[in-house]
């Protein structure tokens, strides 16, 4: 789960993380009266969406007096922006950060992610700042710093000291730094986070160290212990599709080709997609409807599928291990007959009972074109939707 | 011979009297396993599916000389009972939960650190459908007929897409030694580098497939220690390549977040390396077949 900046802001400072002054605003009066009550003579007015990337998109705008914070405020409230991250469809922005302009020195990158060949948290850092990542190690890849915590006893004070000094920073934002390091460090740890992310981490001219963004990751599988930040999901950040699919116990992503595929299990899933695109079609989603596909199930990932417009026929794969065919078949019909299909739909039943199960298909009398192979079900899926759309 | 669990293996079930851990122990006792006992904490004392029920794994290893277990226990609670299998001197260790946050995953791999190599256990999972040495013992949650006894062994990620192949391969009357599951989380007991090794060793398995998809960096490694280690042929399938960058796709493991991580650069490695790559995954059972005639 993702949050906003402002709030990955309000926890790392509980860590001792420095930032500016900076305070929320939902309209153009509330930003005015945010920069008022901030003070100084240059405010920055951040646009609050899921997305890294944010000043390429117009996200960002620098304003030097109250009626410029307001002016900014109108334009970005309900824009849309659109980054590499948020892919076409883009995010809406209905959330604003009004912060403190700062004087820049020098930016530094500074991450902690959850490393899967290390098995451990680790800090990756750089000295040139304001950069993705991924840019960096294409072209900078010697600056990166990596550092991987031991688990057991947590990052130590002398791992983050090297970080620092590594760097490049001086005597006294040695320490300031030591403190965001670890702070972010404890933060991961304790919140069960996947990443914190500063970019930039900025030195002042003033000579001190201050986050400039933040962004946190949390781990979805652990949010059953931390309520507090169940609570920051924002919805209106997230595809209201796949929001609707998590609702309902199913995992669906959204892609952008027109075949509909409602498969069990992950991998299978995956698998039928390459099919898919191996055939010569495009897939429009990923769709894992899990162990225990119940008529209830099959309805709602039918509604689920159909409700992206792109779809022109579906594909149903499913290989009942602990289900049985004959179980899953009877859903497919009591779906198909609830909703009217107007696509072409092609179904492959496999494992249990899977007899019964094309049986109940066939004697059912809807126009369902089976097939008994992974191969022949996107071949047919394909033909199917080449005849249905003409394309 | 099969690798980890065969007709000797003694198993006792974490989470045995909850609804999930009886369905699949009875499925598990129908195929034959030796089922010796369970765990549920509060319940030791009593029988459950005419088997014995302790409060510890200590007392139940202790009890049974058990010296596996499946894990059904729920996520939050999950990672505490894997320590507590391998603290009780389990050998071989199967967890089927899926939700375990990463941090606790990450904790019970560094405390499997304290043990000696010949005295540490093993664990596959979580987040997967189990393992089988077919006709000899089933420790998960998969349909036991689609795997027939044979010569090849199975190492993957995936549950639903390993029956594909294991159907695929039954079709043209190919069997398997044994077959892995690892799971598809991204913190993981253990890899296909592991098994791979087990597999090297196991005088009855001809050759390997690994059945992988895309995040993270098991796939490569695997790979790169087969074309320096075996002799064995392995034959490999990368699923995704489709999958967008950034978005995860069903298990929690399964997302593109760092260069090498898709379908398609996996699939180079391991070319690169001498696996032989399944090209779709309607042809792991043509595939297998013709690496398994090459050899004679």
């Amino acid at each position: 789960m993702d949050i906003h900046e402002y709030q990955s802001k309000e926890i790392l400072a509980e860590y001792g993380i420095p930032i500016a002054a900076g305070g929320l605003a939902y309209s153009p009066e509330q930003a005015a009266y945010r920069a008022i009550e901030i003070g100084g003579e240059v405010w920055v007015v951040k646009a609050q969406i899921h997305s890294g990337a944010r000043g390429k998109a117009g996200g960002i705008k620098v304003c030097k007096s109250e009626a410029e914070v307001s002016k900014a405020a109108e334009e970005l409230l309900g824009a849309k922006l659109i980054t590499h991250q948020t892919g076409p469809q883009g995010k809406i922005c209905h959330r604003l950060y009004i912060e403190a302009g700062c004087n820049i020195e020098r930016e530094i990158y500074l991450a902690f992610v959850l490393d899967r060949a290390k098995e451990s948290v680790t800090v990756v850092a750089s000295a040139e700042g304001g950069m993705e990542i991924e840019e960096l190690a294409v072209s900078k890849p010697e600056s990166i710093i990596k550092v991987a915590v031991e688990p057991a006893v947590g990052m130590q004070p002398f791992q983050a000291r090297e970080i620092a000094f590594a760097l490049g920073l001086d005597k006294t934002q040695v320490n300031q730094a030591v403190t965001t390091i670890l702070g972010c460090y404890r933060a991961m740890r304790d919140l069960d986070a996947t990443m914190v992310e500063i970019n930039p981490l900025v030195v002042t001219k003033e000579g001190n160290i201050l986050a400039v963004d933040a962004k946190m990751g949390f781990d979805d599988n652990a949010l059953f212990r931390h309520h507090n930040i169940a609570e920051l999901r924002d919805k209106s950040q997230e595809d209201a599709r796949e929001m609707r699919a998590a609702d309902r116990g199913l995992s669906y992503v959204g892609l952008d080709g027109n075949i509909g595929c409602i498969i069990n299990g992950a991998g299978l899933a995956m698998a039928t997609m390459d099919m898919i695109m191996h055939a010569g079609g495009e897939p429009a989603n990923f769709l894992d409807i899990g162990g225990g596909a119940s008529p209830e199930r099959t309805t709602k990932a039918f509604n689920l599928v159909l409700s992206d417009e792109k779809v022109e026929c579906i594909l149903v794969n499913i290989f009942a291990g602990i289900n049985r065919c004959d179980w899953i078949a009877e859903g497919v019909v009591q779906a198909v007959q609830k909703i009217d299909l107007k696509v072409p739909l092609v179904v492959r039943l496999s494992g249990t009972n899977v007899e019964e199960g094309r049986k109940i298909l066939i004697d059912s009398g809807l126009p369902i074109i089976m097939a008994e192979t992974l191969k022949e079900a996107a071949d047919k899926a394909v033909a199917a939707w080449k005849e249905a759309t003409g394309k | 011979m099969a690798i980890h669990l065969d007709e000797n293996t003694k198993v006792l079930v974490q989470g045995f009297t909850g609804q999930i851990g009886s369905f699949h122990a009875e499925d598990m006792i129908k195929y034959g396993t030796n089922i010796v006992g369970g765990v549920t904490p509060g319940k030791g004392g009593t029988k459950h599916l005419d088997k014995p029920v302790f409060n510890t794994m200590k007392d139940a290893v202790a009890a049974t000389g058990a010296d596996a277990s499946i894990i059904f226990v729920p996520p939050p609670f999950a990672a505490d009972s894997i320590m507590e299998a391998a603290d009780a001197g389990i050998r071989y260790c199967v967890a089927i939960t899926d939700g375990i946050p990463s941090q606790d995953m990450i904790r019970v791999k560094r405390y499997m650190r304290r043990y000696r190599a010949e005295a540490k256990m093993l664990l596959t999972g979580p987040n997967c459908a189990g393992s089988i040495s077919p006709g000899k013992c089933m420790m998960g949650i998969m349909p036991g007929h689609i795997y027939i006894p044979g010569n090849v062994g199975i190492v993957g990620r995936s549950g639903t897409l390993g029956y594909e192949a294991a159907s695929q391969m039954k079709e043209l009357g190919i069997g398997v030694s044994s077959s892995i599951g690892i799971g598809g989380d991204p913190i993981n007991g253990s890899s296909f580098r592991d098994h791979l090794e087990a597999f090297e060793n196991d005088p009855e398995t001809k050759a390997v497939v690994i059945i992988g998809e895309i995040g993270g960096p098991q796939e490569v490694d695997a790979a790169m220690w087969a074309r320096d280690n075996m002799s064995k042929p392995v034959i490999g399938y990368v699923a995704g390549l489709t999958a967008p960058k950034g978005r995860r796709m069903g298990h929690a493991g399964a997302i593109i977040s760092a260069v090498g991580e898709s379908a398609a650069e996996k699939v180079e490695i391991l070319q690169e390396c001498g696996v032989t790559v399944v090209p779709n995954p309607s042809s792991f059972g043509s595939v297998i077949q013709e690496v398994l005639a090459k050899l004679g």
